[in-house]
């Protein structure tokens, strides 16, 4: 839908509970006294109680609502409820808290009665979490009232009902209606839409239904562009079937009209043999050119079809929020990407198409059995179904074994993908063996899941050519009588003979299919797991475009965030001037990398909104906002390359005059020269080692080089010593200058230039405003502060240094 | 894992295990616990905090002001005074839910995101697994299962569950 980005000044009021003057909606409050409201208001009050409340009652609280609302007097009108799956004790029993213009009832599964709780001013409603676990807490000035429990499936709920409580509360004592709620509610879970949000963030998060178990099917999508040399493969391939079926077939007028006859004294017909023998021989060749043609077609369509799975997964993968890549392991990704999608390229081009070929093959044989002799036929293909059967009990049991080897298998990638990179840890504390054991145990567990599936596998393959013994058996018993009684030939008995060796050996590289197709649906399922994973963090489908120019204008509004069952912000609220430096303080786990990385949106709110330049953020395109940002990090991370790609990642384009531009200005310039290979010299893994203060100033000209109007510095200097940091601190200088800056440091004093400083502290701003007044306020800041000056000074004393001789000291033991 | 443990800072331990115990707990009526120390001041709000709720919980349990900060270490719950106990008791049970899985009744699909229908130590529910990352191999057998609203579930012993158990429960490890 086409919306207005600015913010609605009413959306604001409605949050805060506040009341509002609504001349649109439908009542006259100034003529409606408290008293005489209900009454007068009765009907108004219920077509404003169908717009705001939930849209249908759960369904195991229906008929109580229902009965409550038959029994409602005076106009009281339900407004809204919460269905609480947790009683008192925590244990998993229904509740319901009800919601009218005047009362707050409740009732629990076994109650006689509603409990209830009439309106009146001092009552608070509010609402906490931990570890996964929500309580609803009615208060009034001296207690607390009531407390309802809930497991965080409701939580958004509860936040609706908290609101829903505010508004009735204020219009009970003011007499007037709040505004009407303007946005639009999801079909599914009543969250909040944006302007431009057509689909529910919330509810597109869990996608309750399970991929279907024809996965494979689903690689049609990437089959689609090739289905021209896909039919010609196909028609290839039944010529070329059609064309080894052939020999068989002239195996029949070969004995019944060639060598019999010679047996019983004729002589033998040499033009009949010429011709016969030229037949086997085209044939053969025919099949050899035809099975090569398409071989080679569907051989190379498959290999495109794997090329495409694989880059439109990495592809989706880049575009999958940070939350994603925090609960998924390397290893585990990048077998899914590497080897699932070769193993799904190797299952088209190889076993699939020997799948197809042997249908056809049977299908053929079949169709020629029947037309020489339908009675012998039907004892050939008597086992046929038999087979089948097997085959397909047998699939259940390997589909889940192979899914679970591939599991394993991804586990033991993981101990490598944790191990590797960590191997400096696992080193200095000696800890070798505890890591070869952890390799054993997950390299165990594989062995143990592939016991079990070799164990269904070995009894199948054997079994299935017992079938095949049998099933020749039968026909040499059957062929012989039939023989006996005149009823067929020697030729067609060989002939017989001859299709169903080939017959049963197809039957059996067929049965094999089975442990291959249940591979390949297993390594699909992966696959298509990762691309049916919707971003948290999701593209909206009309993004609003940038305000021009660009200001950076940065305003957070009650912004709640959540990670996991983790409260990690609540109700900030926060307003950024374009151009100003703003500094983010607390103790760490104050939530100000969470506030950052919601400011660039690698995470999106749980509750509230951030607006930049007055567009919420989550109607903006992700990529056209993210260009606007600089992010310098902790730990730079320095792409393999060379040093000028890494400076100019942002912008790939860029020119050398820029590239050393920005260098200079992040007085990096001078110690990439002194480099063998100046702007060329390799870096990042297996490249030239660089120390911490050089790689951060070349990350700070990565930042330079995209003249972003937001600057996000990220501990920047954290990690560096003191003599570095006041390089860096010269190049950061050079890049703050003119943009929006949120700076996180643990070192205050990295932030005296700073405009504000802002508090947090466990996930709240506590306090906010330059450094001299914070100090003079003698608050959380003075605090830290103190602690941080006192610690430097003892540090100092301990040290024994003389703080006078700082400029020609010796190395400092920080810097090992 | 928590045997190993370096004795913690003697002033904790000495108030935990001192007779009479060196501090007073009370609830105030907003439901609020309210701890007042050896030296008389009062917090409001206090939060009792199991250090190993899964491997060890009857050990080790911090009292946390509103603040954050550490007000006591107590070793074990059950030297402390029986009313003291209670009251901590009660307030832990209040805040953590770590229900056990008891039995898997029924899943939606093996394929995730599947719905279990699931009968645990507090009654039958219903919990949505994301993926199967979202299974984590504790100690061996037991393991920790996240749903999709961020509540655990714990399986204490896998084997020890039900055969129809076991067997929904293996297709997904």
């Amino acid at each position: 839908m086409k919306t207005d980005p600015q913010p609605t000044p009413a959306a604001d009021d409605v949050l805060s509970g506040r009341p509002h003057a609504a001349a649109d909606s439908g009542l006259n409050p100034d003529s409606l006294p408290a008293s005489a409201a209900p009454r007068i208001a009765a009907e108004a009050l219920a077509t404003l109680a169908a717009a705001e409340a939930p849209s249908a009652p759960p369904a195991s609280w229906a008929r109580d609502i229902n009965a409550l609302s038959q029994s409602l007097r005076d106009g009281e009108t339900i407004f809204g409820w919460l269905e609480t799956d947790l009683d008192a004790s925590l244990c998993f029993v229904s509740g319901i808290v009800v919601l009218t213009d005047r009362r707050l009832l409740a009732r629990g599964i076994g109650d006689a009665d509603w409990q209830q709780w009439p309106l009146v001013a001092g009552l608070r409603l509010a609402r906490r979490d931990h570890a996964g676990v929500g309580s609803l807490e009615l208060f009034d000035d001296k207690a607390l009232l009531a407390r309802w429990r809930y497991t965080l499936s409701g939580d958004t709920a509860a936040g609706r009902l908290i609101e829903q409580f505010g508004r009735r509360l204020a219009a009970l004592q003011s007499g007037c209606q709040p505004a009407p709620q303007e946005a639009a509610l999801c079909p599914l879970c009543d969250t909040l839409l944006l302007p431009g949000q057509d689909e529910c963030p919330n509810c597109n998060k869990e996608i309750l239904s399970p991929p279907s178990t024809w996965t494979l099917f689903r690689l049609w999508r990437f089959a689609h562009p090739y289905r021209g040399q896909l039919l010609a493969g196909f028609l290839l391939m039944l010529a070329s079937t059609a064309a080894t079926l052939v020999p068989p077939y002239l195996t029949m007028p070969l004995m019944d009209e060639v060598l019999i006859p010679f047996q019983n004294g004729a002589p033998i017909d040499t033009h009949k043999v010429y011709l016969l023998l030229g037949g086997l021989f085209a044939a053969a060749i025919v099949a050899w050119s035809l099975g090569w043609a398409k071989t080679y077609i569907l051989a190379l369509v498959s290999e495109r079809i794997g090329a495409d799975l694989r880059t439109t997964t990495y592809q989706h993968l880049q575009t999958l929020s940070l939350e994603y890549f925090g609960g998924k392991r390397t290893g585990d990704l990048i077998t899914r990407i590497g080897s699932e999608s070769d193993r799904i390229c190797v299952f088209l081009s190889l076993h699939l198409l020997d799948f197809a070929t042997d249908v056809l093959m049977i299908a053929m044989t079949a169709a020629i059995l029947i037309s020489i002799n339908p009675w012998l036929a039907l004892v050939t293909l008597a086992p046929l179904p038999f087979i089948a059967w097997l085959i397909h009990v047998v699939r259940d049991r390997l589909r889940y074994g192979f899914e679970q080897i591939d599991r394993v298998w991804a586990e033991v990638t993981s101990v490598l993908a944790d191990t590797i990179p960590g191997i400096r840890v696992v080193k200095a504390f000696a800890q070798e063996k505890r890591e070869v054991a952890r390799f054993r145990e997950a390299n165990a567990r594989n062995l143990a899941v592939n016991d079990r599936v070799n164990k269904i596998w070995s009894l199948f393959t054997p079994t299935v050519t017992l079938m095949t013994e049998i099933g020749l058996l039968i026909v040499w018993a059957f062929g012989i009588w039939q023989v006996s009684q005149d009823a067929i030939t020697v030729g067609v008995l060989s002939a017989f003979l001859a299709y169903i060796g080939r017959f049963y050996t197809r039957l059996d590289s067929m049965s094999r299919i089975v442990s291959v197709t249940q591979k390949a649906a297993a390594g699909a399922k992966r696959i298509f797991d990762v691309l049916d994973h919707v971003s948290s963090v999701p593209e909206t489908t009309n993004p609003v475009p940038l305000p021009q120019p660009f200001a950076g204008n940065i305003s957070v509004r009650k912004v709640g965030f959540r990670y996991g069952n983790r409260t990690v912000l609540r109700d900030v609220d926060l307003d950024i001037h374009a151009g100003e430096m703003i500094g983010l303080v607390g103790h760490s786990g104050s939530g100000k990398s969470t506030l950052v990385n919601l400011i660039c949106r690698f995470y999106d709110v749980s509750e509230g909104s951030i607006r930049i330049d007055g567009v919420d953020l989550r109607s903006l395109s992700v990529a056209d906002y993210r260009r606007n940002i600089g992010l310098v990090l902790q730990e730079p991370f320095l792409f393999f390359g060379t040093i000028a790609d890494n400076i100019a990642y942002g912008k790939p384009d860029a020119s050398r005059a820029e590239i050393i531009a920005a260098a200079r200005a992040a007085h990096a310039h001078e110690f990439i020269l002194r480099l063998p290979h100046g702007y060329d010299s390799l870096v990042g893994e297996r490249g030239q080692a660089l120390s911490g203060g050089e790689r951060q100033r070349i990350s700070i000209a990565r930042a330079l080089l995209i003249n972003p109007r937001i600057l996000i510095l990220d501990e920047a200097t954290s990690s560096v010593d003191t003599e570095t940091e006041l390089e860096i601190q010269g190049a950061l200088e050079n890049l703050i200058r003119g943009r929006t800056t949120i700076a996180i440091a643990h070192r205050l004093s990295t932030l005296r230039r700073a405009d504000r400083l802002v508090v947090l502290d466990r996930g709240r701003i506590v306090e906010e405003g330059p450094h001299d007044d914070l100090i003079a306020r003698e608050g959380a800041y003075f605090r830290l502060y103190e602690a941080q000056t006192k610690q430097l000074e003892e540090q100092i004393a301990e040290a024994g240094w003389v703080v006078a001789s700082t400029d020609r000291r010796t190395q400092p033991a920080a810097a090992a | 894992m928590s045997d190993n443990i370096p004795a913690t800072s003697t002033v904790a331990t000495a108030a935990s295990t001192a007779a009479g115990a060196a501090f007073a707990l009370r609830r105030d009526s907003f439901g609020l616990l309210v701890y007042a120390g050896a030296d008389g001041v009062e917090h409001t709000g206090v939060v009792p905090v199991r250090a190993f709720p899964i491997s060890a919980p009857a050990d080790g349990v911090a009292l946390i002001n509103a603040e954050g900060h550490e007000l006591l270490w107590i070793e074990q719950l059950a030297a402390l005074p029986v009313e003291l106990c209670a009251l901590i008791n009660e307030e832990l049970a209040n805040r953590e839910l770590i229900p056990e899985i008891r039995s898997v009744r029924s899943v939606s699909s093996f394929a995730t995101p599947s719905v279990w229908r699931i009968a645990t130590d507090r009654g039958e529910t219903e919990i949505v697994l994301r993926s199967e990352d979202d299974i984590r191999r504790l100690a061996s057998p037991a393991l920790l299962i996240a749903d999709a609203h961020g509540l655990h579930f714990l399986i204490r012993d896998r084997y020890a569950l039900d055969a129809h158990s076991r067997k929904l429960l293996d297709r997904f490890l």
